[in-house]
C-alpha cells in the first residue's frame, strides 16, 4: 500500500480525513498512483493531473524521502521506501497567494 | 411562489442566500467549497432542487458539483473538458494577446446554463471560448464545435480576462435558438440547436480593434433577454449599450444619458420587457462607478433615457464593480432586482429597483449571482 498526503482542499473535495492508501495496479509509478487515487476517490480525477494532457498541474509538487520528484517523468518507478510504505509522497500546492 | 433563492458565486466560494417571498430577512448558508473560485451556479428551471456550479482552482483544475436537493449537498460530476477532435492536441488556433496564434487550451468554465425543460441538460461556456453540453447530469461534456470552427475563431483574441464564453442565452419560443457571447470575440447566434453559428455583431464599433465595425473583435460583456420578447436582446459592450430588435441581425446603441456606458451587467424586468437596468463603471482601466457613487440606471423606454436609481446604494466613496454574471432578476411582482460587486456586497430591490438593501456586506469577492424563485 502507498501511503499518500493531499493538500487541505483536495481532501475536502474528496472527503478525506488525513493520510490515505491506495494500491495501484502493476508498477508503482506517479502514472499508476494517480490512476488508483482517481478509482477511489472520483472527485480528484483531473485535480492532480490536466485530464487532457496529462501532465502534473503546474502548481503541485510530488515529494518524498525528502527529493523532489516533480519533474520526474510520471512513468518512473516510485522510490522503494514509498512503493513499500514506509514513507509517504507528499503532493504538495504552491505557496501562490490569492 | 413561497420562497427564493439567491446563488453566489465569489472568489472564496459559493453562497447561498434565502428568503420567503417578502423578500425582507435572509439566511445566508456557505461558504460552500470554500476557497475555490466559484465563477457561476446556476439552478435548472425544470428542477430547482438542481444546481449545477463551476468550482474552478489555479492549482487542481476544473470541478463541477451538482445538488439535487437545492444546495444541501453536493457531488463532484464529470470535469474533462476536451475540444471536439482533441486526441492530445486542441484543434486550430485562435489569437493571444500580441497577435501570434496559440492552440486551444482549457482553463475553467465560466457560466453554466441549465436546459430550460431538461434537468439533466446543461450548457457549459469556458475559457478559451468553446460551447459544451452535457445530456447526463454533468456526467460528461462533448463541444459543440461549430461555434469555434464556423470560420472566424482562428481571429478571436482574449479580453483582459481572458478568451471566454460568458454568456449563453436559450430562446423559450425556440429550441433551435441560443445566443452565446464572446469576450473579445463578440455575439454569435445559432438556428439549429447550437450546430451552426454566425456572428451576429452588425452595428456594433469598438475603436479599440483596427476595423471598429469588424464582424468579430468586440469585447461583448453580456447580453440579456425578456422571455416574452426574444428577439429583442440587450448588450452591455465593454463600452456602449445596444439593442437588437431582430435577434441579433443588427444592433443600435442606447446608451443615451448614461453618466459612463462601460459596464458589464445588463438585466431585464421580468414583467416588464422594455424596462432594463445597467450598472454604469467609469473605465476600462478604472473598475469602479463615477464619482465613487454605485447607481444602478433603469430605462423603462428600452435605452436612450435612463434614470439612476441610489436609495440605499451607497453614494461617496465606493469603489467596486460589478461583473458580468453578477446580476440577476426574480419573478415576483413587483420584480426583484439583484446584484453583487468585488467588494463582497449584494444588494436587493424588491421593488423593481427604487430602493435598494445590502443582505450581506463582507463576502469575498462576488462573480456571480443567480435567483431562484422557488414554488
Amino acid at each position: 500500500m502507498i501511503r499518500v498526503v493531499l493538500p487541505t482542499p483536495l481532501r475536502t473535495l474528496a472527503r478525506i480525513d488525513g493520510e490515505v492508501t491506495v494500491e495501484p495496479a502493476g508498477p508503482p509509478t506517479l502514472a499508476a498512483l494517480i490512476d488508483a487515487l482517481e478509482a477511489a476517490y472520483p472527485a480528484l480525477a483531473g485535480t492532480l493531473r490536466d485530464p487532457t494532457t496529462r501532465r502534473r498541474r503546474p502548481l503541485l509538487r510530488f515529494f518524498a524521502c525528502g527529493e523532489d520528484l516533480s519533474h520526474a517523468p510520471l512513468e518512473m518507478p516510485l522510490p522503494a521506501a514509498v512503493a513499500d510504505g514506509r514513507e509517504p509522497l507528499l503532493v504538495v500546492g504552491a505557496i501562490a497567494g490569492g | 411562489m413561497s420562497g427564493i433563492r439567491l446563488l453566489v458565486g465569489t472568489r472564496k466560494g459559493a453562497f447561498i442566500l434565502s428568503s420567503d417571498g417578502s423578500r425582507r430577512k435572509w439566511e445566508v448558508s456557505g461558504p460552500h467549497f470554500g476557497g475555490w473560485e466559484i465563477y457561476h451556479l446556476k439552478g435548472s428551471p425544470a428542477d430547482p432542487n438542481r444546481i449545477y456550479v463551476s468550482q474552478t482552482s489555479s492549482w487542481f483544475g476544473q470541478t463541477i458539483q451538482r445538488s439535487d436537493d437545492g444546495g444541501k449537498t453536493w457531488n463532484a460530476v464529470g470535469n474533462q473538458f476536451a475540444y471536439a477532435g482533441e486526441t492530445g492536441t486542441p484543434i486550430g488556433t485562435h489569437q493571444w494577446y500580441d497577435g501570434t496564434s496559440r492552440p486551444w487550451e482549457f482553463k475553467r468554465v465560466w457560466h453554466l446554463e441549465p436546459s430550460l425543460d431538461d434537468p439533466d441538460t446543461v450548457w457549459a461556456g469556458v475559457e478559451d471560448a468553446a460551447l459544451f453540453r452535457s445530456t447526463d447530469g454533468g456526467r460528461s461534456w462533448h463541444e459543440l464545435p461549430g461555434l469555434r470552427g464556423h470560420g472566424t475563431g482562428p481571429a478571436w483574441q482574449p479580453g483582459a480576462g481572458g478568451l471566454c464564453l460568458h454568456t449563453i442565452l436559450l430562446d423559450p419560443g425556440n429550441p433551435q435558438r441560443l445566443y452565446t457571447a464572446i469576450s473579445a470575440a463578440g455575439a454569435f447566434r445559432s438556428d439549429d440547436a447550437g450546430e451552426s453559428w454566425k456572428p451576429i455583431n452588425r452595428g456594433l464599433h469598438s475603436q479599440y480593434i483596427p476595423d471598429p465595425n469588424a464582424e468579430v473583435g468586440h469585447c461583448v460583456h453580456r447580453i440579456a433577454m425578456h422571455r416574452d420578447r426574444p428577439q429583442t436582446l440587450y448588450m452591455q459592450k465593454h463600452w456602449d449599450v445596444l439593442r437588437s430588435d431582430d435577434a441579433g441581425d443588427s444592433w443600435r446603441e442606447v446608451s443615451g444619458n448614461l453618466p459612463s456606458d462601460f459596464g458589464f451587467v445588463v438585466d431585464v424586468h421580468a414583467h416588464e420587457p422594455e424596462t432594463i437596468y445597467v450598472v454604469p463603471i467609469k473605465s476600462d482601466s478604472e473598475h469602479y462607478p463615477p464619482d465613487g457613487k454605485l447607481r444602478v440606471y433603469r430605462s423603462r423606454q428600452g435605452g436612450n433615457e435612463w434614470e439612476a436609481l441610489t436609495d440605499g446604494l451607497p453614494q461617496q466613496d465606493c469603489y467596486v464593480n460589478v461583473l458580468r454574471d453578477a446580476m440577476t432578476v426574480d419573478s415576483f411582482d413587483p420584480c426583484g432586482i439583484y446584484f453583487g460587486t468585488t467588494g463582497g456586497q449584494v444588494y436587493a430591490s424588491a421593488d423593481a429597483g427604487d430602493s435598494w438593501t445590502a443582505i450581506v456586506r463582507d463576502l469575498p469577492a462576488v462573480l456571480s449571482v443567480e435567483v431562484q424563485t422557488l414554488p
